[in-house]
């Protein structure tokens, strides 16, 4: 069994690198989470889904999701906070103390450096993911069809997974009562 | 001092957004401006957009950490103190999270109970491929310039991440030390601003 502590530290860890939006956490989660054996590799596309079939910060729904999967509630609630702790510490630092750091050239520097970079950090894990879970051109065809939409129509995520979730559901059902009645 | 109906109505407009937000921290933007910033008087444009740069230049999710911001901003900008900031601050991301841990929590139980069940499997089988194309879809997103306007008010955040052909380069190296050497995403994202910090 995980210690609490530890979840809400290695959360903590992942939460400052965090930059960007919930999508940036992916490769984070995959690294500090996978490699330690507290997930599954197999699990990580399950969480992305779930996660964001929800409303709310991305982030915060797979902290969620990842800490109850490990330690239950109690997991969830230290990797909730764990992972919110760096923002709330570091912006009300920056509230409090640096006015204008928007505009400081050096702050500015480091952030035209990290951008691109997290974009492929991004990038990495749908690779894997494709090579590993991809194995009909069924998959595929849904996998480019939800980039076509998300990417070049910009409809919201949300209302493509809850229609995948019905015509999914549908689709199963009919199956299983064919295989039942044959 | 600073009044506790303020810091019920934080809470209350940020449960709200929390309820209401679909498609993670950038959706997240434009619904807490129209709350902050049209409905309610608690800051102005420029205070409002000089908070979203901010989000996106600190380590942290982008909702959580606009959330923070605004919280702690409302309650000192009605003239309390920076202690009872940090509660304006604790308020409103607690505030924010709790709508997703209730529907989280149901969802992940239903998964951990379902997982092994034929007809869950089935309709996972057509999620996690769409997961792939969602997470394409976020990196070609971040890829181009994007104009998040947000409808509210005339407020337009744009977000550039590929400034020069330097970023693409930078760009390449990190796909390449990630997938073929297979280094941690911490160490490429600390070599990104050291090398952003000496370049620029």
């Amino acid at each position: 069994m995980v210690p609490l502590w530890n979840i809400f530290l290695v959360f903590a860890k992942i939460g400052s690198f965090t930059i960007g939006g919930g999508y940036a956490m992916i490769p984070l989660i995959r690294d500090e989470l996978v490699k330690r054996g507290w997930l599954s590799e197999e699990e990580l596309p399950d969480i992305v889904a779930l996660a964001q079939s929800a409303p709310g910060v991305l982030a915060v729904n797979m902290s969620i999701f990842a800490g109850y999967k490990m330690r239950g509630l109690k997991g969830s609630i230290a990797a909730t906070l764990g992972s919110a702790l760096p923002s709330f510490l570091i912006i009300l630092l920056i509230a409090m103390l640096f006015t204008g750091y928007q505009d400081n050239p050096v702050v500015i520097r480091i952030f035209k450096g990290i951008r691109p970079v997290v974009v492929s950090l991004i990038a990495v894990p749908m690779i894997n993911m494709a090579r590993k879970g991809n194995k009909t051109w069924w998959a595929w065809m849904i996998s480019f069809l939800v980039l076509f939409l998300v990417a070049f129509m910009n409809i919201s995520p949300i209302y493509i997974l809850l229609v995948l979730i019905v015509m999914a559901l549908s689709f199963t059902l009919i199956k299983e009562r064919r295989s039942r009645n044959v | 001092m600073s009044d506790p109906i303020l810091f019920l109505q934080l809470f209350w407009v940020f449960f709200l957004i929390g309820l209401f937000t679909f498609g993670g921290g950038y959706a997240m933007l434009s619904l807490i401006q129209a709350q902050v910033v049209v409905s309610h008087p608690w800051l102005t444009e420029s205070a409002f957009t000089d908070i979203v740069a901010i989000s996106q230049m600190t380590p942290g999710p982008v909702g959580i950490n606009c959330a923070t911001y605004v919280g702690y901003e409302v309650i000192h900008q009605a003239g309390a103190s920076h202690l009872v900031g940090i509660m304006g601050s604790l308020t409103a991301t607690l505030a924010v999270m709790l709508p997703s841990f209730l529907i989280v929590l149901t969802i992940v139980r239903f998964y951990t109970k379902f997982k092994d069940n034929k007809i869950f499997e089935g309709v996972m089988s057509w999620l996690r491929p769409a997961v792939v194309g969602l997470i394409g879809a976020a990196a070609l997103i971040l890829m181009f310039k994007v104009d998040w306007n947000l409808q509210a008010v005339d407020i337009s955040i744009v977000r550039d991440n590929f400034s020069d052909w330097i970023s693409w380069i930078l760009f390449a190296a990190a796909v390449i030390a990630s997938l073929f050497f297979k280094i941690g995403p911490i160490p490429i994202l600390i070599a990104g601003g050291i090398l952003g910090l000496l370049i620029y």
